[in-house]
C-alpha cells in the first residue's frame, strides 16, 4: 500500500501554545485512516494543516510524492467538526456554489449533485432554505458537497455527530463505500467502536505529540495483555487447582450453562501452556484472547501520557 | 469563470434578490419624490380664501384702502379694537393689526384662525412693505422717481484673476458636489456594514472553514466585497434611473393645478421668460429653483463629476469596507463589533462634517487637506471635484487619488491578515494588542 499523504515533522506556533510538535504522520493509500486523541490535542490544527487553510511554521507535506501544494485542494474534501451551511440559501444553490468552488462544472457539478440527492433521498429539499430543515437534513446535504468532487483524500472529523443511528448506518456505508473506490479517508473522532469497526490504522495525538500510529489490529496486538477468557464446565476448585499459581486468575463467575474465568498468562507465556495444565482438570468449552478496545488503549495510553507530563514538568 | 468571480456572483446575486433590496430600489426614488413633491404641493396649494381684516390704529390711517385685493385675498377695513371672541365669530379668517407705531416699529401682527401659508404671508408682508415705502416718500418729500434712482441692489461677482469666467457660482455648485459626497458618505456607511455582517455571517454560520478550503481567505473576502460593492452601483443606478423618471413625471401626476405649468414654463423659459418671471418673483412668486439648476448643469463638468463619482465610491468603499470585513472576521457577534467600529466610522463622519464646512469656506486649508488624506477624500473631495479645478491645483486631485489607491491596497492587505486568522477564532475576547499580534502571523 503505497502513502497517499505524508505529514512530515509538523510544527505548528501558535502565540501562547505549541499546536503541533514534530508530528509525523503517514495517510496510506485506500484506507479508513483514525486520527485520534483527545480535546485540544492539536488533531484539528493537523487537518487544518493538510486543507492548506494554515501553514505549518515547519515541516513537509507530500501528497502523491510531491509537495502539497495549492492545486492539491481539488482532490481533498473536508467535512468540518463545526458544520455550517449559508442559512438563508436554497440547499440546491448552496450545493452548486460549493461544488463549482471545488473546481467542478456548472453541468458537472448538477448532474452529480442530482445523483446523490436522490441517492440520499432528499431531491424534494432542493428549493428549501437551510434553516427549514433539521440539523440532520442539514448534515446530509453538507456531506454530499464535501464528497460531491470526488476527492482522493477526504478528511471527515467527527462525521457521525447529528445523526440518529438510520443516517449514520448510511454515512458509514457511504465512507466504506468510497474506500473501495481507493479514496484515503481520515476519521477524525471520539467515538471508539466506529474506529475498531471502519478504521484500518490509527494515530494518537496527545499535547501536540503523536504517541502512537499504526493498524489498528498491530496496535492493538501491542496493547494485548496476554489475558484469555476460558470457558468450561467444573467448579472453581478444580479451575485453582488446575492453575496451580502459575497464571494469574483475575474473575471467575457463572456465564450460561458455564463457568467463565479471566486468566491472565503473562508477557512471554503461550496459551497452550495454559490449556495444557486445564484440560486434566476441567471440561474446557473454549478460549478466546482478551484484545484490549481503542476505547481502553485510548485511556491508558492518554492517561500515562498526562500523568508523565504532569510529573515531569512544572507546567 | 474564477473563483472570485463565482465568490462575487454569489455575494451580488443572494443580495439584489432579496425582496429587501428590491423594496429599497423601487420605494427609496418614490419616497424621496414622493416627499419632495408632497412638500411643494402643500406648500403651493394655498387655495383657501382669506378675508382680512386690517384694523389700521396708525394715526391717520396709513393703510386704509392702500392694499390691493388679490385672488384669494381680500382686504377690509377697520379702526376699531376686535376681542379674540369677537374675531372668532367674525366671518374674517386673518386679521392684520396695526398698531399705532407700526410706522416707526416697521413691525405689525397678523392674527388667525388657521394657520396662513408661507405664500399668503410673504403677499401680505410685500404690501405692507409697499405701503410704508409710499408713506415714508411722501413724509420725507421724495419722488418715486428719485426714489428708484436711488435704491441700490448691490451685486458682487466674485473673479478668480487665474481664470476669465466670474466664480460666484461656485457656492451652488459645491452643494451639488455635496449631493454626491451624502451619496458616497451613505453608500459607504449602509454597504460597509453589510460586508461586515456577511463576513459574521459566515464566520458564526461555521460555513467560513468549508470555504475556506477550497478558496483562499483574500479571495473570499475579496469577492464578498467586490460583489457588495457592485450591488451598492446597481442600487445607485437604479435609483438614478427611478428618479429621473419620476421627476419628469412627478410634476405632471402631483401638481395638476396653475402652479405646474408655472414652474415647467419656468424650466423652459428664454431668457425674456426668466426675466419677466424674475419680476414676479420680485412680486410675491415663488423663486425660480429650476431655472437655477439648469445653470448649473452647465457649469458642472458632469462627465468628470461622475467618473469620479465612481473612483472616489469604489476607492473608499474598498478602503472601509476592508477595515469593515477585518472586524468582522475578528469578533464573535455584533455587540462586540461596537468598540472596532468607533475608529472606523470617526473618519468617514468627520469626513462629512469636513465637506459640509466646505460649503461655507470652499478654499479653506482644512478642506484642502482632507480632501487629500485617504480616509476622508472620498467624501470631501466630490465637493471640490463639483467646484473644478485650476491648474495650479489639479495636483492636488491627482495626488488624492493616488494616495486613496495606496492607502487602499494597504488597507486590504492588513485586513486580509486580520480576516485569515479572525475568521477560525472562536471565543475569544479579542483586544488590539490580539490583532497586532495577527498580523505578524505568517500563513
Amino acid at each position: 500500500m503505497s502513502t497517499l499523504l505524508e505529514a512530515n515533522h509538523i510544527v505548528k506556533q501558535y502565540a501562547s501554545h505549541k499546536a503541533l510538535d514534530d508530528v509525523t504522520v503517514h495517510f496510506p493509500e485506500g484506507c479508513v485512516f483514525g486520527l485520534l486523541g483527545p480535546n485540544g490535542a492539536g488533531k484539528t490544527t493537523l487537518i487544518r494543516i493538510m486543507t492548506q487553510i494554515t501553514a505549518p511554521d515547519s515541516g513537509t507535506l507530500i501528497f502523491q510524492g510531491k509537495p502539497l501544494e495549492r492545486d492539491h485542494i481539488y482532490q481533498i474534501g473536508y467535512l468540518p467538526e463545526e458544520r455550517g451551511l449559508y442559512k438563508k440559501m436554497k440547499v440546491g444553490e448552496q450545493a452548486m456554489y460549493l461544488a463549482r468552488l471545488k473546481g467542478l462544472s456548472q453541468a458537472d457539478a448538477k448532474t452529480k449533485l442530482h445523483y446523490w440527492f436522490k441517492k440520499f433521498e432528499i431531491t424534494q429539499w432542493w428549493d428549501k432554505k437551510i434553516e427549514e430543515l433539521s440539523k440532520g437534513m442539514a448534515q446530509k446535504v453538507q456531506f454530499i458537497t464535501t464528497i460531491l468532487h470526488e476527492p482522493k483524500f477526504l478528511i471527515l472529523d467527527e462525521p457521525f455527530s447529528g445523526f440518529d443511528p438510520i443516517n449514520a448506518e448510511l454515512i458509514k456505508g457511504e465512507i466504506l463505500e468510497l474506500k473501495k473506490k481507493g479514496t484515503t479517508i481520515v476519521l477524525s473522532t471520539h467515538n471508539m467502536s466506529s474506529v475498531e469497526e471502519i478504521c484500518d490504522n490509527i494515530a494518537l495525538i496527545n499535547k501536540s505529540k503523536k504517541l502512537l500510529d499504526g493498524k489498528v489490529t498491530d496496535v492493538r496486538k501491542t496493547y494485548s495483555t496476554n489475558t484469555f477468557e476460558i470457558d468450561y464446565r467444573g467448579t472453581t476448585e478444580q479451575l485453582e487447582r488446575a492453575l496451580g499459581g502459575s497464571f494469574d486468575l483475575q474473575a471467575n463467575g457463572p456465564k450460561g450453562d458455564y463457568l467463565s474465568a479471566r486468566i491472565s498468562i503473562g508477557k512471554d507465556a503461550q496459551l497452550n501452556t495454559l490449556l495444557q495444565q486445564l484440560i486434566p482438570h476441567v471440561d474446557l468449552n473454549g478460549a478466546t484472547e482478551i484484545i484490549p478496545t481503542m476505547n481502553d488503549i485510548f485511556i491508558k495510553v492518554v492517561g500515562a501520557n498526562n500523568a508523565g507530563v504532569g510529573s515531569g514538568l512544572t507546567e | 469563470m474564477g473563483k472570485i468571480g463565482l465568490i462575487i456572483t454569489r455575494e451580488y446575486l443572494s443580495r439584489v434578490k432579496k425582496k429587501s433590496f428590491i423594496i429599497m430600489t423601487f420605494l427609496g426614488p418614490i419616497l424621496m419624490a414622493g416627499l419632495i413633491f408632497g412638500a411643494v404641493a402643500l406648500g403651493l396649494q394655498e387655495n383657501d380664501d382669506h378675508e382680512v381684516l386690517v384694523v389700521d390704529k396708525t394715526p391717520g390711517g396709513v393703510f386704509k384702502g392702500k392694499f390691493k385685493n388679490l385672488e384669494g385675498l381680500k382686504f377690509h377695513y377697520s379702526t376699531k379694537d376686535m376681542s379674540n371672541q369677537e374675531f372668532d365669530k367674525s366671518p374674517y379668517s386673518l386679521m392684520l393689526y396695526l398698531n399705532d407705531q407700526t410706522v416707526e416699529m416697521d413691525a405689525g401682527e397678523l392674527f388667525y384662525k388657521d394657520a396662513p401659508g408661507f405664500s399668503t404671508q410673504g403677499k401680505i408682508e410685500h404690501q405692507i412693505e409697499g405701503v410704508l415705502e409710499d408713506y415714508k416718500l411722501e413724509l420725507h418729500k421724495i419722488s418715486k422717481e428719485e426714489y428708484n434712482a436711488i435704491s441700490t441692489e448691490f451685486n458682487l461677482v466674485t473673479k478668480d484673476i487665474n481664470k476669465s469666467e466670474d466664480d460666484s457660482y461656485k457656492h451652488k455648485v459645491a452643494i451639488v458636489g455635496f449631493g454626491f459626497a451624502i451619496v458616497i458618505y451613505l453608500f459607504i456607511f449602509i454597504y460597509g456594514v453589510q460586508v461586515m455582517r456577511g463576513v459574521m455571517e459566515e464566520k458564526t454560520s461555521r460555513i467560513v472553514e468549508v470555504l475556506i478550503s477550497s478558496v483562499k481567505p483574500f479571495e473570499l473576502m475579496m469577492g464578498k466585497i467586490i460583489g457588495i460593492a457592485l450591488v451598492g452601483l446597481t442600487q445607485f443606478l437604479l435609483w438614478v434611473i427611478l428618479t429621473a423618471i419620476l421627476s419628469t413625471a412627478g410634476p405632471a401626476l402631483f401638481l395638476k393645478d396653475k402652479y405646474a405649468v408655472q414652474e415647467i414654463a419656468q424650466q423652459q423659459a428664454t431668457p425674456e421668460v426668466k426675466k419677466e418671471l424674475a419680476a414676479k418673483m420680485k412680486a410675491g412668486a415663488e423663486p425660480d429653483v429650476m431655472a437655477e439648476f439648469n445653470s448649473l448643469k452647465e457649469r458642472i463638468n458632469f462627465p468628470l463629476m461622475i467618473g469620479m463619482f465612481l473612483f472616489y465610491f469604489l476607492g473608499g468603499f474598498l478602503v472601509y469596507a476592508s477595515l469593515f470585513a477585518a472586524i468582522g472576521a475578528a469578533v464573535d457577534s455584533e455587540t462586540d463589533s461596537q468598540q472596532f467600529m468607533m475608529p472606523i466610522t470617526i473618519p468617514l463622519i468627520f469626513g462629512f462634517i469636513v465637506a459640509e464646512m466646505s460649503l461655507m469656506n470652499p478654499g479653506g486649508a482644512a478642506v484642502t487637506w482632507f480632501s487629500i488624506i485617504p480616509l476622508t477624500s472620498p467624501v470631501v473631495m466630490m465637493v471640490r471635484v463639483a467646484q473644478g479645478f485650476d491648474p495650479g491645483s489639479i495636483w492636488q486631485l491627482f495626488v488624492s487619488m493616488a494616495l486613496l489607491i495606496v492607502f487602499f491596497v494597504f488597507c486590504v492587505w492588513l485586513a486580509g491578515k486580520i480576516y485569515r486568522t479572525g475568521i477560525l477564532m472562536y471565543g475569544k475576547k479579542i483586544t488590539y494588542k490580539e490583532l497586532w499580534k495577527w498580523l505578524r502571523y505568517n500563513g
